[in-house]
């Protein structure tokens, strides 16, 4: 999702017998959904895989500010631009949130942003997509927020405290996102000819992409079982993934949109819709760095934080100057 | 020019200002030295961009010809801008940025606050509501000055350039002109000259603080009021209105 095939470091999970009593005990209260808190004890697996999660689903908002920022100047009335800014404003406050949850766990944020800005830390495949009309705006807050939506709102009872109130928060904004952005799609469908055909674009090109968010088949999912054990991996890929397109598939319907999958139909004996499979050639390719813009991404992401370097020490050396002043004053 | 039509002038002229320096502020986002600053400088440029609805709105009503903010905004052409020079300047540095707000938000603070006396009741109440946010947009810039003016080496470098590269459009912040005169004489707005006393006591303080030295009074650019620009200004409107040129009439 934000956070896809999170490592976990373990090859197969425990059984209780196997686990050391401060193990067994750890697993006994995830067990009891009793919130895990800062202080606590915990498994170096546990901690180290949450820090992944965590500082992925992070620089996952940071590095998509990118694609909608792209369109803020360009917004088409006063309105939009205004709700647009304030909806990538957002995304560095859920950064933000999400930094201090990972900092809970005994990493800074200058050490995870340069894991980010050397290219060791992974952030969502979604993000290293172009925004090429404005459509794009709106097809992202509806779809990509729609399957961000779709996963943290699980999350929100995951089994870490600090993480778990990050998405409640996160989780209310979240939903005037999508909604924001099905409202540029609706205007766009009932809109005029070249409107809809940018609607209709903007559907092909992100409707697979926005599936890919999920994370690989859970056949192919080797880390799951002992998120899922952890509670930090609430449902599975396959689950989320089903249940976005059977949101999706009808909100499409009635913009008067046609998904892009032939092999879509509802299929009644399930109660669920049948859809085509999703290429995860390109999922591996994009989540490698050959994305359409990974590079781009990364490289704009490290000229913002080198060039705000001088800023940064400037604001230390002034407060540390203030502090000393103040300090001789008192003596 | 009757009161009617300088009124209108004068009503672009504050949404230009907001409009214009909103939307280079908005520029930022995402690319600023920190997040906090991502977040601060979008809380700006968003409460421009509601005060140019504001002015735009009004400036629309008072031409009685069905403008709106959105119309004014999207489908005039750079001659017809009434922003200050000041604010479509690029945005530099973080140091330029920040002095360029530094100089607006003194000048914005000084002329909302005469406002507020206006006759005219409207202008009155959106002064009011946008000095309550301009007094933290330069409580914000203010400190920015001085943390970079006493920082270190080099923010101290990058910000005596800033402050000395835009000194020299600062001076048509207080030039009256036909239509300020027609505002003063009816009530409706202060006199801009009135207000560089104050502007200069603070930016001189500031200044000071700062350890920045303050360039001497000198040649001022103008033109702005009047719709003659700079280059900056052209491919401002470019991003800006290149929906609503490109697909006429559309609806977003």
């Amino acid at each position: 999702m934000y956070a896809q095939m999170v490592k976990t470091g373990v090859d197969r999970i425990q059984s209780s017998e196997e686990m050391s009593p401060e193990e067994r005990a750890f697993q006994e209260r995830i067990d009891a959904d009793i919130k895990i808190e800062p202080k606590e004890w915990m498994p170096e697996a546990y901690r180290k895989t949450l820090i992944r999660q965590i500082s992925q689903h992070a620089h996952s908002e940071i590095i998509g500010m990118q694609p909608e920022g792209n369109w803020i100047t360009r917004a088409p009335t006063l309105e939009r631009k205004a709700i647009l800014l304030a909806k990538v404003q957002d995304e560095a406050g859920h950064g933000l949130y999400l930094y201090c949850a990972a900092e809970t766990l005994g990493v800074s944020r200058d050490e995870l942003m340069e894991q980010l800005n050397s290219g060791k830390a992974k952030y969502s495949s979604i993000f290293n997509y172009p925004t090429l009309t404005w459509a794009d705006i709106g097809a992202i807050g509806w779809l990509v927020d729609g399957a961000a939506i779709m996963n943290q709102v699980p999350l929100q009872r995951c089994s870490y405290g600090p993480y778990s109130r990050a998405m409640i928060r996160i989780c209310k904004e979240e939903s005037f996102h999508q909604r924001q952005g099905y409202d540029i799609m609706m205007k766009l469908a009932r809109g005029t000819p070249e409107q809809k055909q940018m609607a209709q674009d903007a559907l092909n090109r992100w409707w697979w992409p926005s599936l890919m968010m999920f994370g690989p088949s859970d056949a192919d999912s080797v880390h799951s079982a002992q998120s899922m054990k952890w509670k930090i991996k609430i449902n599975s890929n396959d689950e989320l993934r089903q249940k976005f397109v059977d949101q999706t598939v009808p909100q499409a319907e009635y913009l008067g949109l046609t998904v892009p999958d032939p092999d879509l139909r509802w299929n009644a004996e399930r109660g669920h819709y049948d859809f085509g499979a999703v290429d995860w050639e390109e999922f591996y390719q994009v989540i490698a760095g050959n994305g359409p813009c990974n590079r781009q991404r990364l490289r704009t992401r490290v000229k913002a934080y080198e060039e705000g370097r001088w800023v940064r020490e400037a604001a230390e050396a002034y407060a540390a100057k203030k502090a000393a002043r103040a300090q001789a004053k008192a003596a | 020019m009757n009161e009617q039509e300088a009124l209108f002038e004068y009503l672009l002229r504050l949404g230009d200002n907001a409009l214009i320096l909103g939307h280079r502020l908005s520029e930022w986002c995402g690319h600023s030295p920190a997040l906090e600053e991502d977040l601060a400088l979008s809380n700006v440029a968003l409460d421009l961009i509601g005060q140019t609805q504001l002015w735009l709105n009004l400036a629309g009503e008072i031409e009685g010809k069905g403008r709106d903010a959105d119309k004014l905004a999207y489908l005039r052409d750079a001659r017809d801008f009434r922003n200050l020079l000041l604010v479509e300047q690029p945005n530099g540095d973080f140091a330029m940025t920040m002095a360029r707000q530094f100089y607006f938000d003194a000048w914005h603070y000084l002329q909302l606050q005469g406002l507020t006396g206006s006759k005219e009741s409207r202008i009155a109440e959106i002064a009011a509501k946008s000095l309550k946010e301009v007094a933290y947009h330069l409580e914000r810039s203010r400190d920015w000055v001085l943390r970079l003016g006493d920082g270190t080496e080099e923010s101290h470098r990058r910000m005596q350039a800033a402050i000395d590269d835009l000194w020299m459009y600062t001076g048509e912040l207080f030039e009256a002109d036909e239509i300020d005169r027609t505002m003063i004489q009816a009530g409706l707005g202060p006199d801009p000259s009135a207000l560089q006393e104050s502007w200069l006591d603070l930016v001189r303080a500031t200044a000071e603080e700062a350890t920045l030295a303050l360039p001497q009074p000198g040649w001022a650019q103008r033109g702005g009021k009047r719709g003659i620009h700079t280059e900056h200004l052209g491919y401002i409107l470019a991003d800006l209105q290149f929906l609503q040129r490109a697909y006429p009439n559309a609806v977003w």
